[in-house]
């Protein structure tokens, strides 16, 4: 059962079949429902995660027609004019759509009409099959209508019950009492007017592909038909108002054999130039070169990925903006050396130091981002290096509980010259199972700042206090500047 | 590139002297007049760690002086590492960088499998002006770093007016075409109360300069708030060290050989 805010009321939003078989009904206050069954199962309604979900659901349907309106908020409407032949009439149709659905988990009331509101008032208020729809229409109550609430009680005050009772009156006493929407929606439903429809559009794949009646072999050949597929590409970008951001190139051989090469940018683009340039950077990089064989006999462009790009003007004087530039460079970078080679330093809210930072690739994150600026008058709290895993380190402490007095790593020894600590700090403890309870929330570690006598800084820290564990362990963590 | 493009970006450094420069001072009077005025922006300045173990104060002096460098410019610093650096000398840390007075939002991280790969990924990223500057980061002797390769790291350099940091851990200097060339030492900091490790502080020495006074060293701190350098006072970072001892020999005498002339490599 869902629950909405309405008006500063919990509401009852949605209720499943048991619950309305025991009464409750959508509309009636939560509170009211609880009186009668106090151990309701409610959830809060989620409105985005639905109307995300019917939108999958009408990209499914397109295996039935290719036009699918949307009726929110939990009704679709399927164009089948010219499509319920291939599934054996109207009445296979809707066999398969209910089979389909129904094995997602939906529950179904479907009807066929010849208007798109015929069909969503017979499946929201009347049965499936019916004998005559003009009839089966005019018998339903005038809730069918989809006017908002005030405008059906309204209706239903004044004795009109039915389709047919408001149907025998005339217009213009409709529009005067009833509002001018009454009239429009129920000539909408009686096919009296055509409402217009706004089916979802499902664009066009950007595939493109040159077939050769010969092989070719010739890579300059091959470069200037795949800068052809390029430009192609680029004007249906463009009439789109798009930009790429991957692009892939297949390259079908005469014996078979198929190579796919894919490149991806930082900012969307249609410009054949920086795309093949990044192809070429993209060949460069395979660790076993493009063998044409006996030549190609096809090759494919796919732009699975796009984003909204406008027309730009280049500023005056012709240089490149700089964020153009960089973009550029790491397009570049990535491609080369592997898509998550160059990256970006990412704040991270935790307090565990390996923790508090993702090094995200730069191609995704675009935007700079801010650190927090450290206190002022303080020397570095953390290395600039951090080592994962830490490293182990023979300690040696004047006191069990007290800082290194000297240590060795790396088979060196250092003796210490200033410290600062111990900053302590604690495990997640709240993050393990049973972590609440003493001894099991993971070891506690206690940090050193640490400067030899050479003048080298080190982060070391105790794996544990000596009430946790009797012998813990020490570890280099990071090194200062 | 057009011939002519390579042709002007080469003559002025040629017979004719050195080209204007972009310089940034480093506003320590000392170092700004060995340097002619200050670091020059557009070239390659090499930055070597004088022990295996002085290698995250390399690293951390070649970001405070990019981060000194980009101060007036908003611009991306690209560090790029090779895989083994991860490894060797750990990652770096936002919060640490942040507290080195580094922008580590803006900068980004490449990672490179070969030496070979990195000199590639760097004369790529000096060619792009958007960049505030570069730091390479190596590990070992580099045999492909000749002086083919520096002078076409210097090439672009100039090209783009990017300057490079070429970070030269756990290796031994090698003739270059690069505008100076350091060797950093972690040094003592000054000592905060109740003996808390201070700002951060290297012993820098000017190994050599492309026609120019080298030789020096300089004890200098970094001051993250300003984002300038100071000159360390001397006193008292070595008198817990005994003039005699064990220490004197490789790291704490330095300071001993202070501002006398060394033979450039």
């Amino acid at each position: 059962m869902l629950v909405a805010k309405v008006k500063g009321a919990r509401r009852l939003a949605a209720v499943n079949s048991m619950a309305q078989a025991s009464g409750l009904f959508p509309g009636m206050a939560l509170a009211d429902a609880r009186a009668c069954h106090p151990h309701l199962a409610v959830a809060e309604m989620d409105e985005a995660a639905d109307r995300h979900w019917l939108k999958r659901l009408a990209q499914h349907c397109a295996c039935w027609s290719p036009r699918v309106m949307l009726a929110p908020p939990d009704g679709l409407t399927l164009e089948t004019t010219g499509a319920e032949h291939l599934f054996g009439g109207e009445a296979g149709l809707a066999a398969q759509v209910e089979d389909r659905l129904g094995e997602m988990g939906m529950t179904l009331r479907l009807a066929i009409a010849s208007t798109p509101e015929g069909a969503q008032a017979l499946a929201r208020h009347g049965h499936f099959p019916v004998a005559d729809e003009r009839q089966a229409l005019r018998a339903l109550p005038v809730a069918a209508l989809g006017l908002d609430a005030e405008a059906t009680q309204a209706l239903n005050r004044a004795g009109l019950k039915t389709i047919a009772n408001l149907a025998s009156r005339s217009a213009a006493s409709i529009a005067a009492r009833f509002g001018i929407g009454a009239v429009t929606a129920l000539r909408r439903l009686l096919n009296e007017e055509q409402a217009p429809v706004d089916p979802l559009v499902h664009p066009e794949p950007l595939h493109f592909e040159r077939r050769f009646a010969e092989p070719v072999a010739l890579q300059a050949s091959v470069a200037a038909y795949f800068l052809d597929l390029l430009r192609e590409a680029g004007r249906a970008l463009e009439e789109r108002g798009l930009g790429g951001r991957r692009f892939t190139l297949t390259l079908f051989r005469s014996d078979g054999a198929r190579h796919r090469l894919a490149i991806e940018t930082g900012l969307p683009t249609r410009d054949p130039a920086p795309i093949m340039r990044l192809f070429d950077e993209r060949i460069a990089a395979l660790a076993d070169p493009l063998d044409p064989g006996f030549g190609y006999d096809r090759i494919t462009l796919f732009v699975p990925l796009t984003e909204p790009l406008a027309a730009s003007q280049p500023a005056l004087g012709g240089k490149e903006p700089e964020e153009e530039a960089l973009s550029t460079l790491i397009d570049r970078l990535s491609t080369r050396l592997g898509p998550g080679a160059v990256r970006r330093l990412v704040p991270r809210d935790s307090h565990i130091p390996e923790q508090t930072q993702l090094a995200l690739p730069a191609i995704e994150i675009r935007e700079p981002v801010r650190w927090t600026a450290p206190p002022a008058g303080e020397p570095p709290m953390r290395p600039l290096f951090l080592f994962d895993p830490p490293q182990p380190v023979e300690v040696v402490a004047e006191v069990p509980d007290g800082p290194p007095y000297r240590f060795r790593w790396k088979r060196k020894l250092h003796e210490v010259r200033l410290y600062e600590g111990p900053e302590r700090i604690a495990a997640e403890w709240w993050r393990r199972k049973g972590g609440e309870e003493p001894g099991k929330g993971g070891l506690t570690r206690d940090y050193y700042r640490i400067e030899d006598v050479r003048g080298r800084r080190y982060w070391i820290f105790r794996h544990g206090l000596y009430e946790e564990k009797p012998d813990p362990l020490w570890y280099v963590h990071g090194l200062f500047a | 590139m057009p011939p002519h493009d390579e042709m002007r970006a080469d003559a002025p450094c040629g017979a004719f002297g050195p080209a204007p420069l972009d310089i940034a001072p480093l506003d320590i009077a000392s170092l700004d007049h060995v340097l002619g005025g200050g670091l020059a922006l557009g070239r390659v300045h090499e930055i070597y760690a004088a022990e295996p173990e002085d290698a995250a104060a390399a690293a951390g002096f070649a970001l405070t002086l990019a981060s000194r460098l980009a101060q007036d410019r908003q611009h991306a610093l690209l560090w790029l590492r090779p895989l083994r650096a991860m490894r060797l000398g750990g990652l770096p840390h936002g919060e640490g960088w942040a507290e080195l007075g580094g922008a580590p939002g803006m900068a980004l991280l490449g990672v490179v499998h070969d030496a070979m790969a990195l000199l590639r990924a760097t004369v790529d990223a000096l060619r792009c002006p958007a960049l505030g500057g570069v730091i390479a980061e190596s590990w070992g002797p580099m045999r492909e770093l000749d002086l083919t390769a520096s002078r076409r790291l210097t090439l672009a350099a100039e090209k783009s007016g990017v300057p490079l940091l070429l970070l030269r851990l756990d290796a031994a200097p090698v003739p270059s075409a690069a505008q100076t060339r350091w060797e950093v030492a972690s040094a003592p900091s000054q000592a905060l109360p109740g003996h808390a490790p201070g700002a951060p502080t290297f012993d820098i020495t000017l190994l050599r300069q492309k026609s120019g006074p080298c030789g020096m060293s300089w004890r200098l701190e970094w001051d993250r708030d300003q984002c300038i350098f100071r000159e360390a006072p001397l006193s008292g970072s070595l008198v817990s060290v005994p003039a005699d001892g064990p220490a004197q020999r490789s790291g704490a005498g330095r300071g001993a050989g202070r501002k006398t002339g060394r033979s450039a490599a």
